[in-house]
């Protein structure tokens, strides 16, 4: 089998190489043109007038596109046809994209691009959380709210109440490649777009939606993309929409690229949340009721934000079982850059929120913070794997939490599958937590510029879409007459390793080397109607969907070879590259061939509809997710009084990918998730000014993880579990949980300024080194 | 604007080409020379991706013009590799799984492979420090050292 085997990437020999091709790599044929974007350059206001003549005039300019020239459309937006290509009367954020430059060069249309004169009848910007709610610029009528028992009662009657607020940065994806897209016009009108796309479906039809033509016109295209993260979610609608439009008016083959800048001015970031809690607890520390209010800056246009910040809410309680629990969520629309989704999904803002209010609890009542959380987890589930309980009807769930029973989330999902409480303790025997925290103390009681912080700190992460239509996957299987594979289905590579995990799946499935199964890239014309690859669903939905498919085919040639040769087709049996039947063997290509002469269809589609969803998202009720991913983590960090400056001294995570179908890969993505996870709560600052303008807009001004910046020790290791669940070979989602796992690192800063005085630090995330500096300040005076 | 007559070393072969002077090297490589290899991450020299060595120096081809190039030997991921051989570093990036989207990749082996030129035997320390100009957003760069690492002991042990 090759499944569970840590094999290399797929294309780990071309990457090496530098032969694997990404979207600007793709050799173009002659006479390709390049796009640029002319941007806006204030935050919120009307378009007088514009004087586009200098652009036009510019050198190797062929084109000059705004609003009113487009022929259909002018939509990019993945949910409610409010985001223009191109602005059209207004502008609503700094970088919006107002007209587009086509050119004989990439050069060529940035340089242009510079050159338009556009009036503006400027109005004062919506910047802000204050400023939004003052002039209640918001998605939706009101907050959204949901809740489980009636937490300010609880609260009231506790005995201690402790409250704060905490503030939550976004973050820049910086996938190394930046967006692009390229457009090849075909004949009778229909189009080809590569796209460096997380969602080929949604590109698909947003192409279409632009040039008036169904969507079997369009077909579109991805092999790879250079990272994603959710950045390419619905952020590359607007390159390729721009460049099929621009191939249709041109009939010319049209490319266009985000220069570094352009990219992290214009599109979409991790939405940054302002979350005010108070939680009442008693004193062991249990908490009785705790109340959230989300405050997420979505920026201009809807885009994803809604589920962004339902997923907040629903990991509001992250691995606690709260008995009473009320979040507020404000969607605020400021004239910011349209934040959009990033791993996690708003599950790491929501996350934040509950991990601060157990390292305020735990600072305030003098106890270990691990056995706070402890005393607040989850029940664990039962030993040895029992078979879940069938998913109990919504209001059956609200109705047993709401008598204050039961092991159930705010949203009434029963938790059948917990087992932080074995992992934590696993952990810490393995990272040595008990003696290293008295180390740390120890050292901190010495005094001194130089302190050490250390925390814990879990993940409980829901899998599925909550969106649940979106739970369906498709694949498309052919066997050749000569025994090779060819592989597709609808989820997309970025990085993540999925093309490979799928390709064991096949490979296994069949009894065959992964050397026989090609594959290919994510295809509109294979596999239509897919799901974005995100929510960490690739493999769960797309393995499932690559079974399907090979057991049709599987079972096709089982059939015909055991009436060939007399036997039961159950019995047929396809293992080591050889297909068994009774006492007769061939070779897999053998009896490829042999079907196809028996005249035996080798070709498929697959299809997979995640089971068991039922979720009321207005009630915020049900079961949106099929189950939960779990890790835990500790870090520890050295943080320098005099400049704020500090390291990550060391990581110890333990992470569930349950059966794992790739440990290496898995493991990649554990390391990377943490790593990721931390720049997010400690160097990846955002800065906009009073203007709205980003001005950190490049890496020499907006820091991610570098390799210095890796832990000095970071031990990582998959949990040895199987998904309770039926997921593809019992493995789990894995691509975003671990990046949760980093919040280990801000509370570790957080314990380490602590050692500073007495008051709780309240340390605000992204704690950079300016921030780290002021807590500390802070905690010394006593404020 | 005039374009201007440029002959070079690339991986070893002369290469003449002619280019717009505003034109920088990784342009060349990419849009003339069909040598897509050295990427474009941010074109201001602080990610790496586009990482060549220029006379045995570690350069950012993004922050050099190409008519610089003239009369210098460049070194481009495409030439790490003897013809299907791959370096001890390719393979063991491979073997480690030191990679993920891999688009960071290329820069990073330029980059490795004129560290371990100049410093068979580096601490880890400094593969962490010499690789720092490189961004990786996929791996958390744990497996990068490692393979790094583990390259230069084998390297060692063979010379």
């Amino acid at each position: 089998m090759t499944v569970s085997r840590s094999l290399p990437h797929d294309a780990a020999p071309l990457h090496v190489t530098g032969q694997a091709r990404y979207v600007d790599d793709i050799p173009v044929p002659a006479g390709c043109l390049h796009l640029a974007f002319g941007l806006s350059t204030i935050a919120r206001g009307r378009i007088l007038s514009m004087d586009l003549d200098p652009v036009r005039a510019a050198p190797g300019v062929v084109a000059v596109l705004t609003a009113g020239d487009l022929p259909f459309a002018n939509d990019v937006s993945p949910s409610v046809h409010d985001e223009p290509l191109l602005a059209d009367g207004r502008v609503n954020y700094v970088g919006q994209p107002v007209f587009l430059v086509v050119a004989e060069s990439h050069l060529a249309a940035r340089r242009a691009a510079r050159l338009g004169r556009i009036d503006y009848d400027e109005e004062e910007p919506i910047l802000t959380v204050e400023q939004a709610l003052a002039a209640n610029s918001r998605f939706e009528d009101g907050p959204v709210v949901w809740e489980k028992g009636d937490a300010e009662a609880a609260i009231a009657a506790a005995l201690r109440v402790i409250e704060g607020r905490v503030e939550i940065g976004g973050q820049e994806h910086f996938y190394l490649e930046g967006q692009a897209a390229l457009a090849l016009p075909q004949e009778g009108g229909d189009m080809m777009i590569h796209s460096s796309t997380q969602h080929p479906t949604e590109v698909q039809h947003k192409v279409a939606e632009a040039l008036g033509v169904p969507m079997n016109a369009v077909r579109v295209e991805t092999r790879r993309m250079g990272g994603g993260f959710g950045g390419k979610e619905s952020q590359g609608n607007a390159l390729a929409v721009a460049c099929a439009v621009a191939a249709c008016v041109t009939g010319q083959p049209c490319k266009m690229r985000y220069d570094r800048d352009d990219d992290m001015i214009i599109t979409g970031k991790r939405h940054d949340f302002r979350i005010d809690y108070r939680a009442g607890v008693d004193a062991e520390g249990r908490i009785l009721g705790v109340a959230f209010t989300h405050y997420a800056r979505c920026g201009w246009a809807q885009d994803l934000s809604l589920p962004v910040a339902d997923r907040a809410m629903l990991h509001a309680d992250n691995a606690y079982c709260l008995p009473a629990v009320r979040i507020e969520s404000h969607r605020l629309r400021t004239n910011t850059q349209s934040a959009t989704a990033f791993r996690g999904f708003g599950g790491p803002q929501g996350m934040v929120g509950i991990e601060r209010v157990m390292d305020h609890v735990a600072h305030e009542l003098g106890m270990d913070p691990v056995e706070l959380r402890r005393r607040n987890y989850y029940a664990e589930a039962a030993k040895g794997g029992a078979a879940p309980r069938p998913a109990a009807s919504p209001r059956g769930i609200s109705d047993q939490k709401e008598a204050g029973g039961g092991n159930t989330t705010p949203y009434g999902m029963e938790v059948e599958d917990f087992e932080l409480g074995a992992m934590t303790e696993a952990l810490l025997e393995r990272c040595d937590y008990v003696a290293r925290r008295a180390a740390v103390r120890a050292w901190n009681a010495r005094g001194g510029a130089i302190r050490k912080g250390i925390a814990f700190s879990p993940v409980k992460f829901g899998i599925s879409f909550t969106l649940t239509h979106l739970n369906q996957a498709g694949a498309l299987v052919h066997v050749y007459q000569d025994g090779s594979v060819h592989l597709n289905h609808g989820g997309t590579e970025m990085g993540q390793g999925l093309f490979q995990k799928v390709a064991q799946v096949a490979a296994s499935r069949f009894g065959i080397g992964l050397e026989a199964v090609k594959i290919t890239a994510t295809d509109t014309g294979k596999v239509p109607n897919t799901s974005a690859t995100a929510a960490s669903s690739g493999s769960d939905l797309n393995g499932m969907a690559v079974k399907a498919a090979c057991d049709t085919i599987r079972d096709r040639i089982a059939a015909h070879l055991a009436q060939r040769f007399q036997a039961d087709a159950a019995e047929v049996r396809f293992e080591g590259g050889r297909v068994h039947v009774g006492a007769e063997s061939v070779s897999f290509a053998e009896a490829a061939r042999m079907a196809y002469e028996g005249r035996v269809s080798l070709s498929a589609t697959g299809f997979y509809r995640t089971p068991k969803l039922a979720w009321d998202r207005l009630r915020g009720r049900g079961r949106p997710f099929y189950y939960f991913a779990y890790g835990c983590a500790v870090t520890e960090v050295a943080v320098d009084a005099r400049s704020g400056e500090y390291r990550i001294l060391r990581a110890d995570i333990l992470h569930d990918a349950g059966a794992s179908l790739n440990p290496a890969i898995d493991i990649g993505q554990v390391e990377g998730g943490y790593v990721q996870g931390a720049g997010w709560l400690t160097t990846e600052e955002l800065v906009w000014d009073n203007r709205g303008r980003l001005m950190t807009h490049a890496p020499s001004t907006y820091k991610i993880p570098a390799c210095s910046d890796r832990p000095d020790v970071f031990n990582v290791a998959l949990w040895d579990g199987r998904n309770r669940e039926e997921t593809i070979y019992r493995s789990k989602a894995v691509g975003e949980p671990p990046f949760m796992l980093g919040i280990s690192a801000w509370l570790a800063l957080s314990d380490a300024v602590a050692s500073f005085g007495d008051v709780y630090p309240a340390l605000d995330a992204p704690a950079t080194p300016e921030r780290v500096w002021a807590a500390i300040r802070r905690v010394r005076n006593g404020v | 604007m005039k374009k201007i007559h440029v002959t070079t070393k690339i991986n070893g072969d002369t290469v003449e080409f002619l280019c717009d002077p505003r034109e920088t090297l990784l342009d060349v490589l990419r849009d003339r020379l069909g040598l897509t290899g050295a990427k474009e991450g941010c074109g201001t020299g602080d990610c790496g991706a586009c990482s060549v060595t220029v006379d045995g120096r570690l350069t950012c081809s993004c922050l050099m013009l190409g008519v610089e190039a003239e009369g210098h030997e460049i070194g481009t991921v495409e030439g790490i590799a003897d013809g299907e051989e791959l370096h001890p570093l390719q393979k063991k990036f491979i073997e480690y799984a030191a990679l993920q989207c891999g688009i960071c990749t290329p820069g990073i082996l330029v980059a490795a492979k004129n560290l371990l030129e100049r410093n068979p035997d580096p601490t880890e320390e400094e593969v962490r420090y010499w690789l720092a100009g490189n961004l990786c957003r996929c791996t958390g760069y744990d497996k990068i050292i490692r393979a790094v690492l583990d390259t230069a002991a084998e390297m060692r042990e063979a010379s």
